[in-house]
């Protein structure tokens, strides 16, 4: 079947893609606020924690690792879509990603941004937290670069700060445009954001070079945070913990989970601000197509994991391998292999059932099927540790839960408050697009109008 | 007259008047062009390509490495930390500090230089712009023309655009 699709003029696309920022409705201000209140009861929640101390958690020993720390690393995973995925079709060029660049770069920076918090809140006194950071003292304690704490601290803020740059850089021009069309405050603001941008040919070239070269860079960046925050575990010899294997499977687990979140994030978009013209089934084709690849993927790490600690039969991981699969974890186990690769698999592999909702389905499972992963990554290694005495379990309580939740909501919140303030899709960036398809369309028509083509 | 430009829809107009007032004898730095998006595969659009701004982030790079190895085999040395006989100087894991320090100072290269060279923030206001320019016109014109008359014509004749001046 073929979908003609209706082309937006450039008056239409300016118009619709502006609307979200230019216009406020009722609806804006009640989501701001029902998010608002969720996240300031997170946030007086971890004020509480902070009063009464990591009692009030289910962290105890032998787990001093639970929510807070999956909650860590499930958000620099779900940060890992964004940019990469960007910046990799940037450098091949691909014409399809033009709509979603924005929308996924603006997941890596608010992603990012709440995951870089869960250090803070599991440290219990947040106060304290300048302790981590390299400084002369008389304790002799600076510069320990031995520890992954210390490698996290850079490559998390390395990515962080590449990524807003990344996000931020392309705005200009959009900035400019809104400028343009708008008055008082708004012209005040837009017309700071974009002081000096007019649009010259010099300024467009360098804007270019320097999107290319910064795509470059945050590729090799954006697999260094990952592989570093897997460090975190692989560094200690804790049973399922001391792997070489690690690194790629929490990349590939962590572009997984991203772009799971991107295609929720753009689905909500395009039903919430009308982006049906932008935002089209091809998108969500092609990103459900990299979901199955990297669905697939995941599934060969997990079952090489598995594999070599089953057929190794090690003494101090086997109680965490039999734990997981048939004992006290196993139903987050399986629940896991299902929304990650039993249940995706339909919906991604077929063609026909690879809709937009087929697409999220799949990625809502995918999500949840990512934070176990995570969960039964930290818990259950640190529950069976190498001596039988050391053997504890986890159980969370009310304020990780509170906590965990209002993360979830500062992300719909940051999200909605950038796609009020910039348009979501870049519209330099889709203009490019429609004109090369319309001068792609020109020249087949001037070859067919010379009879080069039959 | 401060000005006399043109402001095209199509860019093959805009690319015929740029021709034209090349024809007429305007310098090629003389001309102003300005888009709402990159007009590449134009010759408009081609001026100022050059760049060494890859060199320059490559060299940023280099920098931040070599900071990097300095920060911390300096650092190590000065307040070392002995684990039971291992290196002061730990350059395996020193390595993951090393990659993020070059990687930031390219990126931070990158776009300072950008800043710089696209002239990003200026509150110098341009000789010549309009606001159409955002809505998806090209302007091609001349800034303080020496013959404003002559410009004008070339403009009107390539049709397509509306000639716009300020006086």
């Amino acid at each position: 079947m073929i979908h003609h699709r209706v082309k937006p003029t450039d008056r239409n696309m300016i118009e619709d893609l502006l609307r979200p920022v230019l216009h406020t409705t009722w609806r804006f201000y009640l989501a701001v606020a029902i998010l608002g209140g969720i996240v300031l009861t997170g946030l007086s929640t971890w004020m509480y924690q902070a009063y009464n101390g990591l009692v009030v958690t289910g962290d105890n020993w032998p787990v001093y690792w639970g929510f807070h720390e999956t909650n860590f690393v499930f958000w620099i995973g779900i940060s890992h879509a964004g940019t990469l995925i960007s910046a990799i079709l940037r450098i091949c060029n691909a014409t399809w990603r033009r709509p979603v660049t924005r929308c996924a770069e603006a997941i890596t920076a608010f992603a990012l941004m709440i995951g870089g918090i869960f250090p803070l809140i599991h440290l219990g006194r947040p106060w304290l937290a300048w302790w981590l950071l390299p400084y002369p003292s008389e304790r002799g304690i600076w510069p320990n670069y031995r520890s992954p704490l210390a490698w996290d601290f850079f490559a998390i803020n390395t990515y962080l700060i590449g990524s807003l740059l990344f996000l931020a850089l392309p705005m200009i021009p959009d900035f400019a445009m809104i400028r343009d069309r708008s008055t008082g405050l708004r012209h005040k603001i837009y017309g700071l954001l974009s002081k000096g941008w007019y649009g010259t040919p010099k300024q467009w070239h360098r804007l270019e070079a320097a999107m290319h070269i910064m795509a470059l860079a945050i590729i090799p960046v954006a697999v260094s945070v990952h592989t570093i925050v897997s460090f975190d575990f692989s560094m200690a010899v804790v049973p399922m913990w001391h792997s070489t294997i690690f690194g790629p499977y929490f990349v590939a687990g962590a572009i997984f989970s991203g772009i799971a979140a991107l295609i929720i994030a753009m689905a909500i978009l395009r039903k919430i601000l009308h982006l049906e013209k932008y935002l089209e089934p091809i998108h969500f084709q092609n990103l459900g197509k990299l979901l199955f690849t990297m669905s697939m993927l995941w599934g060969y790490f997990v079952f090489n994991e598995r594999l070599t600690t089953w057929y190794g039969n090690g003494t101090a991981e086997m109680p965490v391998f039999q734990a997981t699969q048939s004992g006290r974890y196993a139903p987050l186990f399986w629940l896991m292999v299902f929304c990650n690769f039993v249940m995706p698999f339909p919906f991604l592999a077929i063609r026909r059932m690879r809709t937009i909702t087929g697409t999220v389905i799949a990625s809502c499972g995918v999500v949840v099927g990512m934070w176990l992963e995570r969960f039964l990554i930290v818990v259950p290694s640190l529950s069976y540790k190498a001596m039988p005495y050391s053997w504890g379990h986890y159980m969370p309580r009310w304020p990780e839960v509170v906590i965990m939740s209002s993360s979830f909501a500062a992300l719909v919140l940051l999200y909605l408050l950038f796609t009020k303030f910039v348009p979501i899709i870049s519209l330099w960036e889709l203009r490019v697009g429609e004109h090369s398809e319309l001068k792609a369309a020109e020249s087949v028509q001037a070859a067919e109008a010379a009879g080069e083509l039959v | 007259m401060k000005a006399v430009y043109a402001l095209y829809r199509n860019p093959d107009s805009a690319q015929r008047a740029f021709t034209q007032l090349k024809k007429a004898g305007i310098a090629d730095r003389r001309i102003t062009v300005l888009s709402s998006e990159p007009m590449e595969e134009y010759e408009f659009g081609q001026r100022d390509r050059r760049t060494i701004i890859t060199w320059l982030a490559a060299g940023g790079g280099v920098i931040g490495l070599i900071g990097a190895y300095l920060l911390t085999s300096i650092t190590q040395k000065v307040w070392p930390i002995d684990t039971g006989g291992m290196p002061i100087v730990t350059n395996w894991t020193n390595m993951i500090v090393l990659f993020e320090l070059t990687m930031l100072s390219a990126i931070a290269t990158t776009v300072i230089t950008l800043l710089i060279t696209a002239n990003i923030p200026s509150w110098k206001k341009p000789d010549l712009y309009d606001p159409l320019v955002s809505e998806g016109r090209i302007l091609i014109g001349v800034a303080n023309p020496s013959n404003p008359s002559l410009i004008e014509s070339t403009l009107q004749t390539i049709g397509g655009g509306v000639v716009k001046k300020i006086e």
